[in-house]
């Protein structure tokens, strides 16, 4: 690492962390003749290129960022950071981003957009919402939202009237994963996930894709793994960057892992592989997952799976000899079929007999520490109808349930919604059915769009308000749940471009306009979190000069040898047979579902990350665009042969109800089962001003018409759509 | 006069291409342009195969042809034993262009022929290449071979290495070690 703790802090003192201002001139480089220059100056702050949110410094030459690395001292970036972390620099300096606000004076949707002032944006938001509000109620406002942004939307929104909130990261990201280890263990496993992956001995990925998929610090605990000799195995239909690390690659037919998870519970148990002390000391109902799990042999588990039993066994031996110090890796996105709470049921129930939880290897505790809640306010919002958000699932997660707000916008059931801010989500490329989208965008009286970019789903808006990147603003501070506790801060490290504003300067100014200023009783976000610090009793300046505040007393990853602990349950132990789940009507031990299966000439749509884009937010950014510039269709070598397909050649996907992808070349590779198709997600915008990314590569979301749903928790089953391969471009 | 090698652990290359735009950054290379690659290589059929990732960039030869092949001594090697182009000299006939056998090098938009540096302005400040610096999986390793506790003297003493091209002769201070076989079943 080339610069120290000391060397940072050293730097950091000079700047003071601030905000970058240009340095005078050095008179002895003037000496030589040559144009003066800056020193530079480094700046921390908190990246928000994905949402790991690893610590960056920015070097600042000039007022210019001329490169961003890791903060040696945040342990989510530990002094590295990914390829779109160094990518920064492209979204910051993108000329196609949002310069001013914007009024749609044309059809919605049409996007013929005329620039206006802020005051005229913002004024003209106000009137219709206070308009919406007299007649259907406050709680006709929804908010479709992702990032950092949500904290203030979420707030004005409720401040205003409306608890209709919906983010995509549960119901079409990790929701079904958190419900799941909800119901086992008391909690979520966190974001970042509390995986102890630098101890693991035995690794199991289910689609995970680690590598491709650049979570900073989790993919150099999964090197240092491999570097040590790990055992991977990897249950992938695709041989990914992940499988190429492994010693058993099991191309598993898509939609059947959860008959080799419960394959392997039998295994474990009826073998005695199991963590015999754990399981007596620290779970529940283990004799009754002992009994459901019988009929799951290895046999009936290849029928299923393609995977020959012997390599089934074959794992589950390596599972059990390696415990505890085993990582069955919970996943991150698992939207994929209608039973994704099942299957990350089977998951947690697989972690719990190897006694991995709490133990070297597996996944880590929580840190001890707890902080007062400080609010951006302290008055109470006000009442409101029941919130629509959730529909009626039983175990959706407060996030809200992005579905639930389409639905409720096309059937006006139970009340009707009026309109839509989407902020920081890109509602074209993340949710499924583009057409239902479209047609609930056509019912609203209003839609307005907070973002950076003129993203798919910002060009639908009536009206665009432009904020700044994450490198121009305050953001609130960000709690770490790593091995110990930490603080993280956003801060800027140059001035917001154009006419650009912080996502708080907007939610606040739009509340002024609203007579919600009492919600918003601060003056700069800096204001509120200076006494958010004095509250928490931390010094700011010494987090803004580093950027990062540990407090290494909070670790306690593991259990203690007997240790008695209590887990966040109803009983307090770790439920393998969730009374919970069945007191709701559901199976209280993951049953096996069958899914169809592609006929013949038919593929499975399967997609995922490159490690150079976050979803489509980057595939505009200058810097990553020369990396990657559109996404190829992934074909197994065997069929592109039959089908006389080339290497490189353009082709069109078409899905099942006869949506037709943009033309997108074929890769021709081994590294796939022949009844998929794989596409990296995010690509092919539809947004003419973004003009690097503007009709490159296909949209798997624009395939994906239909999608199953979890009953359980509202979650989406996203990897339920066919497609066939044709050649008409 | 140190001996600056990079080492790659092969193995713990997880494919991130971190490297290659932290360079691109670092050293302000034109778009279009790379000073370092990651190449994939897949071998065998479905389901049996394997795939090795591997880090590309100027292998700073101890017999560097490019150097051999510069009329104007543009090409050199440097005090610190590694190969740099003195910008000022190159007239940008792209003679060491063609003679590098790994297509290290390529002709910058300004005239000059341009690659790795081993990020030479960084090494001046005591610190290591931006692309090892940044490297996930901690698979680009930097040192002075000459300094026998080095972590690059540490895994060449381990492991067996190669280098690429051994047979051009060019005697590469780039090296590759593979810990154990990698790929899959």
């Amino acid at each position: 690492m080339s610069i120290t703790r000391r060397d940072f802090l050293k730097i950091a003192a000079v700047t003071g962390g601030a905000v970058a201002a240009t340095t005078p001139a050095i008179k002895s480089v003037l000496a030589l003749g040559r144009k003066p220059a800056s020193l530079p100056q480094f700046v921390p702050t908190t990246c928000e290129m994905c949402f790991w949110r690893c610590g960056a410094i920015a070097k600042v030459v000039d007022g210019k960022v001329v490169k961003l690395d890791g903060n040696p001292i945040h342990p989510n970036s530990r002094g590295k950071l990914c390829a779109r972390g160094h990518g920064g620099i492209g979204l910051l300096y993108d000329p196609d981003r949002l310069k001013t606000p914007l009024i749609n004076t044309g059809a919605r949707g049409e996007g013929k957009f005329k620039k206006v002032s802020w005051d005229e944006a913002l004024g003209f938001v106000a009137d219709k919402m206070k308009k919406i509000k007299e007649k259907y109620g406050a709680e006709s406002i929804a908010l479709l939202t992702h990032g950092t942004v949500s904290t203030y939307f979420m707030h004005l929104l409720q401040a205003f009237g409306s608890p209709n909130f919906a983010m995509p990261s549960f119901a079409l990201c990790r929701g079904a994963r958190g419900v799941a280890f909800e119901v086992t263990f008391g909690e979520d496993v966190g974001n970042p996930e509390r995986l102890d992956l630098q101890n693991s001995k035995a690794i199991v990925l289910i689609g995970s894709h680690l590598g491709e998929n650049a979570h900073n610090s989790q993919c150099q605990e999964f090197a240092e793994a491999v570097g040590k000799g790990a055992t991977v195995i990897v249950l992938d239909p695709r041989f990914s960057t992940a499988a190429g690390k492994a010693k058993y690659w099991l191309p598993i037919k898509p939609a059947t892992d959860l008959a080799i998870l419960l394959a392997w519970i039998n295994l474990i148990i009826s073998e005695g592989l199991y963590d015999k002390e754990y399981v007596a000391k620290y779970t529940n109902g283990f004799n009754e997952v002992a009994q459901a799990v019988k009929e799951y042999t290895p046999e009936w588990a290849e029928k299923e799976t393609d995977i020959p039993a012997k390599l089934i066994v074959e794992t589950a031996i390596v599972l059990g000899k390696n415990k505890p110090n085993v990582l069955i890796h919970p996943g991150r996105h698992t939207a994929w079929y209608s039973d994704n709470v099942q299957r990350q049921r089977a998951v947690a129930i697989l972690t719990a007999i190897l006694g991995s939880y709490g133990r070297p290897g597996g996944i880590y505790l929580n840190p001890k520490k707890k902080l007062e809640p400080v609010f951006l306010s302290e008055k109470d919002y006000p009442d409101h109808k029941p919130a629509m958000n959730k529909g009626k699932y039983p175990f959706a997660g407060e996030e809200g349930v992005t579905h639930e707000i389409v639905r409720t916008t096309l059937t006006e059931e139970p009340y009707p919604i009026k309109a839509w801010f989407i902020t920081g989500t890109n509602i074209m490329k993340a949710m499924p059915n583009q057409k239902d989208t479209l047609n609930a965008v056509k019912k609203l009286d209003l839609l307005v769009a907070v973002d950076m970019m003129p993203y798919d789903g910002v060009m639908l808006a009536d009206v665009v308000l432009p904020e700044c990147t994450y490198l121009e603003r305050h953001d609130d501070f960000f709690t770490v749940k790593e091995r110990s506790f930490g603080i993280s801060i956003r801060q800027p490290v140059v001035q917001p471009m154009y006419e650009t504003k912080p996502g708080w300067w907007i939610a606040k100014e739009l509340g002024k306009r609203l007579g919600l200023e009492e919600y918003f009783p601060w003056n700069t976000f800096e204001d509120f979190l200076k006494m958010k610090a004095q509250t928490w009793g931390i010094d700011y300046s010494e987090l803004a000069k580093k950027g990062y505040i540990d407090f290494p007393e909070s670790a306690k990853p593991y259990l203690a040898p007997g240790e008695d602990y209590k887990f966040k349950t109803h009983s307090g132990k770790i439920e393998l047979y969730s009374r919970e789940l069945k007191e709701k009507g559901f199976d209280p031990v993951p049953r096996y579902t069958k899914h169809s299966q592609p006929s013949e000439g038919w593929f499975r749509l399967i997609y995922g990350r490159a490690p150079v884009h976050t979803f489509s937010r980057t595939t505009n950014n200058p810097s990553l665009w020369e990396l990657m510039e559109e996404n190829v269709a992934w074909v197994n070598a065997k069929v592109a042969k039959k089908m006389g397909l080339k290497n490189g050649e353009y082709i069109v996907l078409v899905n099942q109800d006869g949506v037709k992808s943009n033309k997108v070349r074929a890769k021709v590779t081994e590294r796939i089962r022949p009844d998929c198709i794989y596409l990296v997600h995010g690509f092919g915008s539809t947004s003419k001003l973004l003009h690097r990314a503007y009709h490159r590569g296909a949209d798997d979301q624009q395939l994906i018409t239909r999608y199953a749903i979890d009953p359980i928790a509202g979650t989406v089953g996203m990897r339920v759509n066919f497609v066939k391969i044709t050649k008409e471009v | 006069m140190p001996k600056y090698v990079m080492v790659i652990d092969v193995e713990k290359c997880i494919g991130c291409m971190a490297c290659v735009i932290a360079c691109k950054k670092e050293n302000n290379v034109p778009e279009e342009y790379f000073r370092t690659r990651v190449v994939e290589e897949v071998r065998g059929e479905f389901p049996n195969l394997r795939m090795e990732l591997r880090s590309e960039l100027c292998n700073h030869c101890e017999n560097a042809p490019c150097i051999d092949a510069c009329p104007t001594m543009a090409s050199h090697r440097a005090k610190d034993g590694t190969v740099q182009i003195d910008r000022k000299k190159c007239i940008g006939c792209k003679a060491c262009i063609l003679a590098c056998p790994y297509d290290a090098r390529y002709s910058h938009p300004k005239g000059f022929a341009d690659k790795c540096t081993f990020c030479d302005h960084r090494l001046k400040e005591g610190k290591k290449p931006a692309c090892v610096e940044t490297c996930l999986g901690k698979s680009r390793i930097f040192g002075d071979l000459d300094d026998p506790n080095s972590e690059v003297a540490d895994l060449l003493r381990k492991y067996d290495s190669s280098v690429r091209l051994e047979f051009a002769g060019t005697r590469p201070r780039v090296f590759y070690i593979k810990k154990k076989f990698a790929g899959g079943m």
